[in-house]
């Protein structure tokens, strides 16, 4: 199930979206960011910001459904930036270091058959975005935060 | 410089016919959706061999111009009925993933 909500938050936010991700559903995995850049390019925001926003949130989608059971995406956008705030309840990440080393993937055979797997989303994440914090604990969960500048380049 | 306008003649699109025609740049071969979602350049003609659902979302994510799918891969309806409400061109190639990169280079480059 995908939702999305809207509510402006005086004072501080612009637009405030919710997203929830279902575990396992590859077929549907990558909405929630395509929705997302609907709404930044709604915004008028530039492309380049909304290509980077929507490539580092599609690869913290594609990892809550590969390697957790779905989760749930909370993304603030105010005038000087877009935070995501991606969290899941599955099994967290053990060595974070590693995780995010090109070419480091736990993924399955059955994930790496879709394309899956390189070992590049963690890096992409970083690479698009301009802050970004993993928070994890094995058996508890992974949450994910980053933040893209909006400012005019 | 090249067209999907053009490629239409060298292959045939698998689906809506009225997709606003986009000038091709350049050509990105590559099958590992995530390594295609960090170095694809916009305006690609991105070649590959993977056909399903995914390589919809990751073409209108880089903002690809079109993809060729080479090596006689074939994407489901799912796929099909995606890329149309994306917009993302498809194409299904018959050849090879380099000879159809290399046909794509020249039409670009001549
Ligand atoms: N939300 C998460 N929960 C648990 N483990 C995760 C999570 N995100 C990433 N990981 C771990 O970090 C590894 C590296 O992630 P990364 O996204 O870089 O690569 P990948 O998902 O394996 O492959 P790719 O993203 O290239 O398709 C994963 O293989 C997995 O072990
Ligand atoms: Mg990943």
């Amino acid at each position: 199930m995908l939702d999305m909500q809207t509510a402006s938050k005086p004072h501080r936010a612009k637009l405030y979206l919710h997203y929830e991700i279902d575990g396992d559903d590859f077929t549907r995995a990558g909405e929630a960011s395509s929705k997302l850049k609907q709404s930044l390019k709604q915004l008028g925001l530039s492309p380049a910001v909304i290509r980077r926003a929507a490539i580092a949130m599609y690869e913290g989608e594609i990892n809550m459904v590969a390697h957790a059971d779905g989760g749930v995406i909370d993304v603030d956008i105010d005038t000087a930036a877009i935070t995501i705030v991606m969290r899941d309840t599955g099994n967290g990440i053990e060595d974070i270091d590693a995780a995010m080393k090109e070419g480091y993937s736990t993924a399955s055979d059955e994930v790496r058959q879709m394309g899956f797997g390189a070992g590049m989303g963690l890096p992409n994440m970083k690479k698009h975005s301009d802050y970004m914090k993993i928070d994890t604990k094995v058996g508890e969960g992974t949450t994910v935060t980053m933040k893209i500048s909006i400012m005019s380049e | 410089m090249t067209t999907t306008k053009e490629l239409r003649e060298l292959y045939s699109a698998l689906n809506r016919a009225d997709l606003p025609d986009r000038n091709i740049s350049s050509v990105y071969c590559g099958d590992l959706l995530s390594h295609v979602m960090g170095s694809a350049p916009e305006g690609a003609a991105w070649v590959t061999v993977m056909s399903n659902v995914n390589v919809i979302a990751v073409a209108s994510l880089t903002d690809v111009a079109c993809v060729v799918i080479a090596e006689g891969g074939a994407p489901d309806d799912d796929a099909i009925a995606k890329a149309d409400e994306h917009g993302v061109l498809i194409f299904k190639g018959s050849g090879r993933v380099f000879e159809t990169a290399l046909e794509i280079y020249e039409r670009i480059h001549v």
